[in-house]
């Protein structure tokens, strides 16, 4: 390894994403979007899980307290009131999971349709069942609390969505940019000079990762300005998870870099990996209740162990100790992935 | 004085194509060594074999009498004949990247003086025109003071001013006694440039030798030429043979005065008549039949 050739190369790269004014600005747009536009459907209040229809009524100018349903059921929680003027609209809505649950406003007895096909319309109408009731006497449940700092929906969103974002600046900076050189033949001219793949490899990924780093910390500062997250655990530790994470996000870029001449063919393969990936690792949703074999597949993606360790200290306090077998899995796939990567790679084919 | 670089029997086959086919040569230190040949003809496979970028099937390659090694590299610089650059990056910023990939860098300020890149060292690579991509290339295998450099078509594309331009710098390099080895189907270019040249066709080389010694080896004479219209007045039989070449023809001759002689016996319009002495494109048509850029 010559440091002077690995250290030229990482400049040059480094230029490279600085002057791709498109690219750059990208990088870390895209990600602050995505946080803004969640900030601002969300308002930083906890998202409301069910969709009640209530015809007849206007369609816009929801009162809620002046709807003429039961009591209980107005003031049930996660539930959000949505007005129809007829009973044909509110059922096309209903039929195309629109809505959950569509009830017709009037004194008792009350009638409500649901759909026998959506899931949640099942728990909709235990609801308005239970709303019906008295509550329980004191002797047959008794209710417990937790208390702690509320987490919200973006507090939980946002390291997802740093992780989405380096996953595909890894992905594509380093797998994508890699084959448009071996296509148009800048690593056939550098395979002629004293070049090492190792060094050249090695330069590409300590320029992704500084690159990500950086990229994180600048979007991390501007969102937090506007959105104030709440980290229970240390801003160090958080750092360090997301290092690691780059590393193998980067390393796993390596081998997509590896072999190919054929952009189309590298997009498909980048999409292929990238989308699973996404979801699967709990970017935007958790996958807890999900089957057993979805939730074990999601464990081959190394953005899971990122999210998993960075939501565990940013939203739970976890240090670097508790979140170490996250850090000791990305940094075994990290290996893994230069091993793969390393044997794999051509300057030409 | 040991070879510079010693080629022994390299074959190259792509599934059914022998692409280089038991090609052997031997280039002495401080000459300019051509390959040429039409496109297709294995000169640009057998340089990037010698380059080490493609591997051969078969065959040896000894540089300054030894295996290639790591030293290889160091040593060597290259032209390729299509090649992109490193993206966002400058001419300047381009030649001090290269430069630092190797152990005994040039001093680009002189470097930049011969290419002529001195206007352009702020320019962005994908910014310069035909012309001065190429005296870049040719400035970056030039970036490691080789002791062999290899040039790979490289006036192909340029207009006939740039080719000019990039010969003279190339004339310059080989008077200051550097070896190169160049690949081109110019004939012009490689009889202005070559020392020695093999001429290469179907994979292999058919013969080789200085230009001149090639054309007094096989094409002794001069060509005389006529407007392919005026072989009507010519009538035939002719008493020497006859090539047409697009709109033109041909007629190779060891005694152009008994052709004149001949084709004023026969009342030809001799308006338009050229009488040319024999290149290495005569020399490629006397071997194979066809014409270099066929």
């Amino acid at each position: 390894m010559n440091l002077k050739r690995l250290w030229i190369m990482i400049i040059a790269r480094n230029r490279e994403f600085f002057r791709d004014r498109a690219a750059f600005g990208w990088n870390f747009l895209f990600p602050f979007l995505i946080v803004a536009g969640f900030g601002l459907i969300f308002g930083g209040e906890a998202h409301r899980t069910f969709k009640v229809g209530v015809f007849p009524h206007a369609t816009n100018g929801m009162v809620v307290d002046a709807l003429n349903i039961p009591e209980g059921f107005k003031r049930t929680e996660q539930v959000e009131f949505i007005g129809f003027e007829d009973r044909r609209t509110g059922l096309n809505r209903l039929a195309h999971h629109k809505i959950d649950f569509l009830l017709e406003a009037g004194p008792p007895p009350h009638r409500y349709w649901v759909n026998d096909t959506a899931p949640k319309g099942y728990i909709i109408e235990r609801l308005f069942a239970a709303s019906l009731c008295p509550p329980p006497a004191a002797h047959l449940a008794t209710r417990g609390t937790i208390h702690g700092t509320p987490i919200r929906y973006l507090d939980w969103l946002f390291p997802g969505i740093l992780g989405m974002n380096m996953m595909f600046s890894a992905l594509w900076g380093v797998g994508y940019a890699v084959v448009r050189y071996r296509k148009n033949g800048v690593l056939r001219r550098l395979k002629a000079t004293p070049l090492t793949a190792f060094e050249y490899l090695s330069a590409q990924m300590v320029s992704r990762i500084f690159l990500l780093m950086f990229t994180l910390v600048v979007v991390w500062t501007g969102c937090d300005l506007l959105f104030d997250f709440q980290v229970q655990g240390r801003y160090f530790d958080l750092l360090i998870v997301f290092f690691v994470g780059s590393l193998s996000l980067a390393a796993l870029g390596l081998i997509l870099a590896a072999r190919g001449t054929s952009e189309e063919f590298t997009t498909g393969v980048l999409n292929f990996i990238s989308w699973p990936m996404m979801f699967l690792s709990e970017v935007w949703f958790s996958l807890e209740g999900a089957p057993a074999w979805v939730r074990a597949s999601a464990n081959i993606f190394p953005l899971k162990h990122l999210l998993d360790a960075a939501r565990a200290v940013m939203n739970d306090g976890a240090t670097l100790v508790d979140v170490s077998p996250q850090l000791g899995l990305l940094a075994a796939m990290t290996l893994l992935f230069l091993i793969v990567s390393a044997a794999l790679f051509s300057w030409t084919k | 004085m040991t070879a510079i670089i010693e080629i022994r029997h390299l074959v190259k086959r792509y599934r059914h194509l022998v692409a280089v086919d038991d090609v052997s040569f031997t280039c002495e230190p401080g000459i300019c060594f051509g390959l040429l040949g039409p496109n297709g003809a294995g000169k640009t496979t057998t340089i990037e074999i010698i380059e080490g970028v493609t591997t051969a099937d078969a065959g040896e390659i000894r540089f300054r009498g030894h295996p290639r090694d790591a030293r290889f590299h160091q040593e060597v610089g290259i032209m390729f004949q299509q090649t992109a650059l490193l993206d966002f990056l400058t001419v300047g910023e381009t030649l001090e990247t290269f430069a630092a990939l190797y152990r005994r860098p040039v001093d680009l300020t002189g470097l930049v003086q011969r290419c002529r890149l001195k206007d352009i060292l702020g320019q962005m690579n994908h910014r310069v025109s035909g012309g001065q991509r190429q005296r870049l290339l040719l400035a970056l295998a030039l970036v490691n003071r080789p002791r062999l450099v290899f040039l790979d078509e490289p006036s192909t594309g340029l207009d006939p001013q740039a080719r000019k331009d990039l010969w003279n710098i190339i004339e310059a390099i080989k008077a200051e006694g550097s070896t190169l080895i160049l690949t081109t189907h110019y004939m012009e270019e490689a009889q202005r440039l070559c020392d020695t040249v093999a001429i290469m066709d179907r994979g292999r080389i058919i013969a080789q030798g200085s230009p001149q010694a090639l054309i007094e080896r096989h094409c002794s004479g001069v060509t005389i030429g006529l407007p392919a219209h005026r072989m009507a007045a010519v009538g035939k039989p002719t008493p020497w043979p006859v090539h047409q070449v697009r709109d033109r023809i041909e007629i190779p001759s060891e005694n152009p005065r008994a052709v004149l002689a001949e084709l004023m016996r026969r009342n030809v319009d001799l308006t338009d008549m050229t009488v040319h002495s024999p290149t290495l494109e005569n020399v490629f048509l006397k071997l194979t039949g066809r014409k270099l850029a066929e």
